[in-house]
């Protein structure tokens, strides 16, 4: 019954990879997702996997081998943060709409400027609608649960779409904590091997890919991105059911935690639904009916899912950690309420950005997001649903 | 076995066909089409191309020019994404997910665009790493897909959208970049400089040579543009001669370090036999512009003298 361990994020994730043994890593360091490749060429080294490790001059050139090892029929991997992702940027769309699966580590970082190394997510926020799935990890455990689901949802036929697993920088890749792997063997039969129906390697059938793409066929291209993420909502579903019956831990689209009879919850990503879940405890001690909303996937997003969660709950409290600097709220907060409304759930809602640039959150943090929901309760007033925490006045 | 075209022709069906969409006169697809032909008819290809004209004239969904595999990414990354492709060939093929006894090259194309400016830094790290490919650039001398605006490429004084003749500035004021250089301080396994001309004989010996040695090649290939250039596009093949009888672009390889110019004229033509029907030059022409003409000279002769150099200097 899995491997008992004491390991970091970055550990735990670099491990990941390892068990997938995928044909191609391209990838270029960057703080504080360095560890990865680091890690990972040391398997490659000591012939622990079958893979390729490409040591890139740059992101860019990481997601374009990535680009072209899926495409000519390799798994392909990379991991990377913040700028490194920023680089990436203009390949991290054409991977997608290449519907090439594959997978990357974002350990999430701020991104410049001015140059900063720690935690937030303004670099996941930044590809939030470029084709990408994005899974959101509380700690280790998860990081490394969802990279071993990656592939199957990444390459399943109705998906075939790149996914990304995030987790908090330094926060959950630096931290050791207990975590328990699974079996090589069980890994491997339950990933899989990669079966393309159509790569640059079959010269039975040789292919062409990435055209120029004009007026003609483009809308019905990007309509068909749209619905692979569309269908991957029961992709994911399944991936996830299987996974249960591996290893008995269950994920969903999202985490209900102590949501059920809650009156007031806070919706968030990552780390903080750890800090989160302490505050909740201590809350219902007092007799306050607290709860957390911890969104694992963000894209596709379970719009009407969480607007049902969420549905009986009488205030709201959405957390971003990145700004979206557009005077109306952070992206998490839009999606939220957003889904809420088209879903006919009515319930004050607040968003509040914070945690920028690797700023402490606190336990007192959280309490203070409930004690305001509390208070929007007893007065059903909202003066401003754009708020902040932990900022310096 | 002594090259002839007729029987290359007849014997090795073209893979790069007919029916894409290149200007008539462009010097372009004759060179991808000879280069495509040096691959051994029983290998396959996975050509990796950079945005320009080539990508956008040989690959409009849902046609393709190519009849090997073909990828287009993005505009700098076509060495990085060939060097993916690359990666998962070994990989696949050390598992045994391939068979062992056929083979894939790999061969990326970029115009100077993708290859000299923008995409210098992929090139140079796909080359570094060793990968097992040949990158071809076909040199037109400037930005020529988004409407002839300047590169690192372009002759000095050439009149370009970006750098127009003007009253004050007359053309490009910088001499060009020598990336055929630059790639040979990478201290690849093999280097050429080549054109088409006399049947290809140049152009396909050293594409093939480029192709099955072992490791990262790199060819630098002049690929004239009848609009960039301001030539009647029937003149292609007599511009591609006056290039390499001027010395302006000198056909030489560099096999391990050693130099070998592989076509020296029996008269070394005065560099204005090259500028002169090309209309981006017109205003070198006009009266009292003489000293361009002058300065141009004197840079090919510098440089035509830096090659006859190493080539004694690297063969002693």
């Amino acid at each position: 019954m899995g491997i008992r361990e004491r390991l970091s994020g970055n550990e735990a994730s670099a491990i990941a990879m390892k068990q997938i043994n995928p044909d191609v890593v391209a990838a270029f360091p960057i703080t504080p997702s360095t560890e990865i490749p680091q890690y990972f060429s040391t398997f490659v080294s000591n012939g622990d996997v079958d893979t390729e490790f490409v040591a890139v001059e740059s992101e860019h050139s990481a997601m374009s081998a990535c680009i072209g090892a899926e495409a000519a029929g390799g798994r392909a991997m990379t991991a990377t943060s913040a700028n490194g992702l920023s680089l990436m940027w203009e390949m991290i769309y054409i991977a997608s709409s290449l519907r090439l699966p594959i997978v990357m580590s974002l350990v999430n970082r701020a991104v410049s400027g001015p140059l900063n190394i720690h935690n937030d997510h303004s670099d996941a926020m930044g590809i939030r609608d470029s084709g990408w799935i994005m899974l959101f990890s509380e700690n280790n455990q998860e990081a490394y649960d969802n990279l071993i689901m990656a592939h199957r949802i990444a390459e399943h036929k109705d998906v075939r779409l790149p996914l990304t697993v995030c987790q908090d920088g330094f926060i959950t890749s630096h931290s050791i904590e207990n975590i328990e792997l699974i079996e090589d063997e069980k890994v491997k039969e339950f990933v899989g091997t990669y079966k393309p129906e159509h790569y640059l390697l079959n010269r039975k059938e040789p292919m062409a890919i990435g055209p120029l793409d004009l007026q003609s066929y483009l809308f019905e291209h990007k309509y068909q991105q749209a619905e692979a993420m569309r269908a991957a909502k029961k992709v994911i579903a399944d991936v996830s059911a299987d996974f249960e019956k591996l290893t008995g831990r269950k994920y969903s689209f999202f985490e209900e935690y102590r949501l059920d009879d809650a009156e007031i919850a806070i919706v968030c990503m990552n780390s903080t639904a750890g800090t989160t879940k302490v505050v909740v405890d201590e809350l219902r001690e007092q007799g306050v009916k607290a709860g957390l909303l911890k969104v694992r996937v963000f894209r596709p997003f379970p719009a009407e899912e969480i607007a049902k969660a969420l549905s009986h709950v009488k205030a709201v409290a959405v957390l971003d950690k990145s700004d979206s600097l557009n005077a109306a709220g952070g992206a998490l907060f839009e999606d939220v309420t957003s889904g809420m409304y088209v879903n006919n759930v009515n319930v004050p809602t607040v968003n509040y950005v914070y945690g920028i640039g690797g700023r402490d959150t606190t336990a007192k943090d959280i309490h203070g997001v409930y004690s305001d929901l509390q208070e929007i309760v007893k007065t059903g007033k909202i003066d401003n649903p754009y708020r902040y925490f932990g900022l310096r006045k | 076995m002594a090259y002839n075209l007729k029987e290359i022709v007849a014997k090795k069906p073209a893979r790069f066909t007919a029916g894409h969409r290149m200007c008539a006169g462009c010097g372009a697809p004759p060179v991808a089409r000879m280069i495509m032909r040096a691959l051994k008819e029983e290998d396959h290809a996975v050509v990796a191309n950079a945005t320009g004209c080539m990508e956008v004239s040989t690959f409009i969904y849902p046609y393709s020019a190519w009849t090997d595999s073909y990828i287009h990414t993005a505009f700098e990354c076509a060495s990085a994404t060939c060097s993916g492709a690359e990666a998962a060939y070994k990989a696949m093929k050390r598992q045994g997910k391939l068979p062992e006894d056929e083979h894939t090259k790999f061969i990326a194309f970029g115009g100077d665009g993708g290859t000299y400016d923008i995409g210098i830094q992929s090139l140079s790290g796909a080359m570094e790493r060793g990968h097992d490919m040949t990158y071809v650039c076909y040199d037109n001398g400037a930005y020529m897909n988004t409407g002839i605006q300047r590169s690192s490429a372009t002759p000095h004084f050439a009149d370009t959208t970006t750098s127009p003749a003007g009253k004050v500035i007359p053309g490009k004021m910088q001499a060009r970049k020598d990336l055929t250089e630059i790639m040979a301080s990478h201290h690849l396994p093999y280097v050429a400089q080549s054109i088409g001309v006399n049947n290809f004989k140049d152009l396909y010996e050293k594409a093939e040579k480029a192709i099955y040695t072992e490791g990262p090649t790199f060819l630098n290939v002049l690929a004239p543009c009848p609009r960039g250039w301001g030539y009647p596009t029937d003149m292609l093949m007599e511009i591609n001669k006056l290039a390499i009888d001027t010395c302006y672009w000198p056909l030489y390889e560099v096999e391990n370090g050693k130099y070998k110019i592989t076509y020296k004229p029996a008269k070394k033509l005065p560099v204005e036999e090259f500028l002169k029907p090309q209309r981006r030059f017109k205003h070198m022409f006009k009266p009292g512009n003489e000293w361009m003409i002058e300065e141009f000279q004197k840079e090919v002769d510098k440089r035509w003298q830096e090659l006859l150099d190493l080539e004694e200097i690297t063969n002693k």
